[in-house]
C-alpha cells in the first residue's frame, strides 16, 4: 500500500516535471527542472530496492551531466531565437511522429507482456553468498554481460578520442 | 512504529542539531586558530575568550538587511544557498559516528557511493548562485567552480575506487569494520588515497590553496558577492558543513573512524576505555585543524594550475593507485 | 569553415568585460582597471587613474615654502619620510643650503625605515593578493614597530612632516638609537621568517616565476624605476648614482634581478630589506655629533630658477621639480615625477596575456600607491 502510494505519488511529479521541462521559458530553469526529474527517478529505483541505480543515477546523470548542460545553458547566449525553418509546421509532424511511435512501442509491450505467463512478483534468486544488489549487479556485469560492458566502455572511449580530436583541431 | 520512524526521526534530529553548531563553532574555531598562527588573539569581546562569538555572528546575519539585487533572477537567488546547504546536511545520515547503532542514522551498503552523489549535487548551488545573481564576478567564479568542483571529484571518485576494492564493501560501517578485522587502518595500507583525498577533499570543500572560487582577492568574494544576511550564512554554513564531511570520511575511510589505535593488539586495550565516538571525533578534529592550518600557511593556487594539478597528476595517480590497489587484492 | 559560417557563428564568443576597481579589494586603493576578458585570459587592459587626485602640485602653488613639506606626506601616504625628504633637499639645493652631517645620517636612518615600512606594506598586500595571508599579518606586525619608532621621533604614526628645509625639525631623542638597533635585531630574524614562508613554497613560485616578464629595454623604454626596473637587470639605484643624503659614506648593495618577472621584483625587495637594515647600523654607527639644523634665513624665499632633484623612494625614482620666480614665498610651479606613476604605466603591458588572477599579483608587483600616482 505505502509503495503504490509513493509510486504514483512520484510518477505524477515526474511526469508534471517532464512537462514543466518543456513548457518553461526560461532554459535554466528547465534545466533545473530535469534535475528534479532526475532526483525523483532516483527516489523511484529506492522504492524498487535497487539503491545502486539510485545512487548511480543522482551521481552521474543529475551531478555530473546535467551540470555540464547547465554550463552549455549559461554559456551560450540564447538570446537569439533558433532559425525559423522553411516549414512552419516541420516540428508538429516530427513531434507527432515521434509521439505516436513511442505510443506504439508501448502498446508492443503491453500486448506482449500480457501475453506471456505473468512474471513472479519476487526479484530473481540472488546469487548465492551475496547479500544486496550492488555486488550482484557486479558479478552480473562481469559474467553474463560482460561483452556489452566492455564494448559499451570501448564505446566511451572511442566517444572520449573523438571529442579530443574534434577539440585539438580548432587549434 | 518507534522504531522505524521515532528514533530515526529523533535521530535526525538531533544530528541536524549537533552539525549546524559544529558548523557555528567551527567558524569560531577556524579565526581562532589562523589568529593564533598570526599571532593575533582573534575574536575576544564576546564571552571569555570569545568563545560566544559563534552565537553573535548567526544572529547578526540573520538580523542583517537580505538583500535581492535588482535584476537577478529571484526563485533560483533564493534556491542557490539552499541547494548549496541542502546536500551538505543530508549526507551525515550515512556518516557512522560509533559503532553502535546509536550513533548513525542509517547503514546504506551504498553508503560511500551515497555520499559522493549527494555531495555532488551541492555544485548546484555555486553554479546557480554565480548565475542567478546576474553579476560578472560571481559569475566568473561559478564558472570556475563548477569546472573546479567537477575536475576534482572525479579524482577523489577514483581514489575512493581504490579504497573500496581494500575494504571489500560500500557501507561506511563496513568500511570501518574491515579495518578492524585487518587490524589496520587503511591510511597506512593506501598512504596515496589519503593524500589524494585530503588534497581533493581541500579542492572539493574551496578551501585554500584551492579557495579559487571566493578568492575575495581577484573575484571580490566569488560566487557570494551579492549575497547578504542569512542567504549568505547558508553557504558559509555549507561551506563548513562540507569541511565536516569531508574531515569524517577522511577519518572513516583512512583512519578507522571509532576504532582505537592499533585495534587488534591487546597490548593496547586499556585504549577502549575511551568511547568510540571520542576517538571519531577526536581525529576529526585533528584533520579540521588541518585544513585551517592549510589556509594560514599556502598562497593560493591560480585557476589553470589548479586544472592541471586535478588533471594531469591527481587523476593519473589515482588510477595508477586502483590498478596496484587491485594487483595487489588478485595477488594476495 | 566557410566565410558565411564564420561570419555567423553558432555561439557568439564575445569577450568579458569586467571593470576592477575602483572598489575592489586589491587594487591597493581606488585603482580602476578595465578588463577585457577571453574566458579568463586578459585581451586587453586599460588603467584608469584619478580617483584619488587632489591636486597636491596645484596647491603647492599657493602654500609657503615649508607649509608644502606637510602636502609631500599626503602623497606616498605608507612612505611619508622619503616624501619630506626628496621635497626638503630639492628646496636645499634650489637655494644650495648646507645640510649639517648628522642630519643627514638620521635622514638616512629615517628614509631607510621607511623603506622597510613601505616594503613590509608590499610584501603583505602582495602576498595577500596571491592568497598566503599570514604573511600580511606577519609584516605589518614588523611595520608597526617601525610605526612606533616614528611616533617617538616625530609624534606621527602616518603623515610624518619629519623633515624641515635645511635639516630636521627635532634631534632624536634619548635612547632611539638604541630602539632603532633593537628593531634591526628583530628584523634580522623576521626576514628569513617572511622567506621560509614565500621564497621556496611551490605554489608562491607558480604564481610568481615567469608572470609578468618585461625585458631590460622594455622597463627602460617604459620609463620604469626602483624595484620594477632592477628586476629586469637594470642597474639604477639613485642612492648610488646621484648620492644624497649620507647614502655616499654608506655601503650597501644593489640587487639585481635577471628574468625581469614577478619572483625577482620579490627577491630584490626582500633583499633591500638587509641592505635597508645594513644602511641603518652602518649609520647609527658613524652618527655624527652636532646641530641638525644648517643654516637658513627665516624667510624661505629661493632666488629666480628651477631644479631638479630625484631620490630613490621605496617604490622607485620620486623626482622633484621646482621653478621659483625669486618674488614669492611660494614656488612658482612644483612638478613631482611620482614613481607609482611611472611604474603603473607598466601595467598594461605586464597583464596582457595573463589570466585574472595574475591581475591582482601584477598590481601587487609594481607597488603602487594611489596616492602618490593621483597627487
Amino acid at each position: 500500500m505505502a509503495e503504490a502510494i509513493a509510486f504514483y505519488t512520484l510518477a505524477v511529479l515526474i511526469l508534471g516535471l517532464g512537462v514543466a521541462v518543456v513548457t518553461t521559458p526560461k532554459t535554466v530553469h528547465s534545466v533545473l527542472f530535469l534535475v528534479l526529474n532526475f532526483l525523483c527517478v532516483a527516489i523511484l529505483y529506492v522504492v524498487l530496492r535497487a539503491e545502486f541505480l539510485a545512487v548511480i543515477q543522482v551521481l552521474v546523470y543529475a551531478g555530473g551531466i546535467v551540470v555540464l548542460y547547465l554550463f552549455v545553458v549559461m554559456l551560450v547566449n540564447l538570446k537569439r531565437a533558433p532559425e525559423a525553418h522553411e516549414d512552419p509546421r516541420r516540428l508538429a509532424r516530427l513531434g507527432l511522429g515521434l509521439s505516436g511511435a513511442v505510443l506504439l512501442e508501448l502498446a508492443g509491450i503491453v500486448v506482449y507482456s500480457y501475453g506471456r505467463a505473468a512474471p513472479s512478483s519476487a526479484p530473481a534468486a540472488p546469487v548465492e553468498g551475496i547479500v544486496g544488489n550492488t555486488e550482484e549487479l557486479g558479478w552480473l556485469l562481469y559474467t553474463d554481460y560482460l561483452i556489452p560492458f566492455e564494448v559499451a566502455s570501448v564505446l566511451l572511449l572511442v566517444a572520449m578520442v573523438g571529442a579530443i580530436v574534434l577539440a585539438r583541431r580548432e587549434s | 512504529m518507534l522504531d522505524t520512524i521515532v528514533i530515526p526521526l529523533l535521530k535526525i534530529l538531533v544530528l541536524l542539531n549537533a552539525v549546524l553548531v559544529a558548523v557555528t563553532f567551527m567558524t569560531l574555531l577556524e579565526r581562532k586558530v589562523i589568529a593564533w598562527a598570526q599571532s593575533r588573539l582573534g575574536p575576544m569581546r564576546v564571552g571569555p575568550y570569545g568563545v560566544l562569538q559563534a552565537i553573535a555572528d548567526p544572529i547578526k546575519l540573520i538580523l542583517k538587511e537580505d538583500i535581492t539585487p535588482a535584476r537577478a533572477d529571484r526563485m533560483l537567488f533564493t534556491l542557490a544557498p539552499i541547494l548549496s546547504l541542502v546536500p551538505a546536511l543530508v549526507v551525515f545520515s550515512v556518516v557512522p559516528f560509533g559503532g553502535d547503532e546509536l550513533f548513525y542514522v542509517t547503514d546504506i551498503n551504498v553508503g560511500l557511493l551515497f555520499i559522493i552523489s549527494v555531495t555532488s549535487i551541492g555544485v548546484y548551488g555555486i553554479i546557480l548562485a554565480g548565475w542567478a545573481s546576474n553579476s560578472k564576478y560571481p559569475l566568473l567564479a561559478s564558472l570556475r567552480a563548477s569546472a573546479q568542483l567537477i575536475s576534482y571529484e572525479i579524482a577523489v571518485t577514483m581514489t575512493l575506487v581504490s579504497v573500496i576494492l581494500t575494504a571489500g564493501t560500500l557501507s561506511m560501517v563496513g568500511i570501518v569494520e574491515a579495518q578492524q578485522e585487518s587490524g589496520l587502518w587503511f591510511g597506512f595500507v593506501q598512504p596515496v588515497a589519503f593524500v589524494l583525498v585530503l588534497i581533493g577533499g581541500l579542492a572539493e570543500t574551496n578551501r585554500a590553496p584551492f579557495d579559487l572560487p571566493e578568492a575575495e582577492q581577484e573575484l571580490t568574494g566569488g560566487f557570494h558577492t551579492e549575497y547578504s544576511g542569512m542567504r549568505f550564512a547558508l553557504f558559509f554554513l555549507a561551506e563548513y558543513a562540507n569541511m565536516i564531511v569531508i574531515t569524517a570520511v577522511v577519518t572513516i575511510l583512512f583512519w578507522g573512524g571509532w576504532l582505537r589505535p592499533f585495534p587488534n593488539v591487546e597490548a593496547l586495550a586499556f585504549l577502549d576505555l575511551v568511547p568510540g565516538w571520542i576517538w571519531f571525533f577526536g581525529k576529526m578534529f585533528v584533520f579540521l585543524y588541518l585544513f585551517i592550518w592549510i589556509r594560514a600557511t599556502l598562497p593560493r593556487y591560480r585557476y589553470d594550475q589548479l586544472m592541471r594539478l586535478g588533471w594531469k597528476v591527481l587523476i593519473p595517480i589515482a588510477i595508477a593507485n586502483i590498478v596496484v590497489t587491485g594487483v595487489f587484492k588478485v595477488l594476495l | 569553415m566557410t566565410g558565411q559560417a564564420a561570419a555567423a557563428p553558432i555561439f557568439d564568443t564575445d569577450e568579458l568585460v569586467i571593470n576592477m576597481g575602483p572598489q575592489h579589494p586589491s587594487t591597493h586603493g581606488v585603482l580602476r582597471v578595465v578588463l577585457r576578458l577571453d574566458g579568463e585570459r586578459v585581451v586587453d587592459a586599460d588603467v584608469v587613474i584619478g580617483y584619488i587626485h587632489r591636486g597636491i602640485e596645484k596647491l603647492c602653488e599657493n602654500r609657503d615654502w615649508t607649509q608644502i613639506i606637510l602636502l609631500t606626506d599626503r602623497m606616498d601616504y605608507v612612505a611619508a619620510a622619503t616624501n619630506n625628504l626628496g621635497y626638503c633637499e630639492t628646496v636645499e639645493k634650489l637655494m644650495e643650503i648646507e645640510v649639517p652631517r648628522r642630519a643627514r645620517y638620521i635622514r638616512t636612518i629615517l628614509a631607510e625605515l621607511q623603506r622597510i615600512a613601505s616594503h613590509c606594506l608590499w610584501l603583505g598586500t602582495h602576498a595577500m593578493d596571491i592568497g598566503a595571508m599570514t604573511v600580511f599579518l606577519y609584516a605589518f606586525r614588523e611595520r608597526e614597530l617601525i610605526l612606533d619608532l616614528f611616533e617617538e621621533y616625530c609624534g606621527a604614526r602616518l603623515t610624518y612632516n619629519s623633515m624641515r628645509i635645511g635639516g630636521l625639525p627635532l634631534d632624536i631623542p634619548t635612547g632611539w638609537d638604541v630602539k632603532v638597533r633593537e628593531f634591526c635585531k628583530v628584523m634580522d630574524e623576521k626576514v628569513p621568517e617572511y622567506e621560509e614562508l614565500l621564497t621556496n613554497n611551490r605554489i608562491w613560485l607558480e604564481r610568481t616565476r615567469d608572470i609578468g616578464v618585461i625585458s631590460a629595454e622594455d622597463a627602460i623604454g617604459l620609463g620604469l624605476c626602483g624595484p620594477p626596473l632592477r628586476g629586469s637587470g637594470v642597474y639604477r639605484d639613485v642612492r648610488k648614482d646621484e648620492p644624497y643624503a649620507a647614502y655616499d659614506e654608506l655601503e650597501f648593495d644593489v640587487p639585481l634581478g635577471t628574468r625581469g618577472d614577478t619572483y625577482d621584483r620579490y627577491l630584490i625587495r626582500l633583499e633591500e630589506f638587509r641592505q635597508s637594515i645594513r644602511l641603518i647600523r652602518q649609520a647609527l654607527d658613524g652618527l655624527p655629533e652636532g646641530p641638525v639644523m644648517g643654516k637658513v634665513p627665516r624667510l624661505i624665499k629661493p632666488k629666480a630658477g628651477e631644479t631638479y632633484h630625484a631620490i630613490e623612494s621605496p617604490k622607485g625614482e620620486l623626482g622633484y621639480f621646482i621653478v621659483s620666480d625669486g618674488r614669492a614665498t611660494n614656488p612658482y610651479r612644483m612638478r613631482v615625477r611620482p614613481p607609482s606613476f611611472c611604474n603603473l604605466q607598466g601595467l598594461r603591458p605586464l597583464v596582457v596575456g595573463h589570466l585574472v588572477a595574475d591581475v591582482v599579483a601584477l598590481i601587487g608587483t609594481i607597488d603602487i600607491v594611489l596616492g602618490e600616482v593621483d597627487r
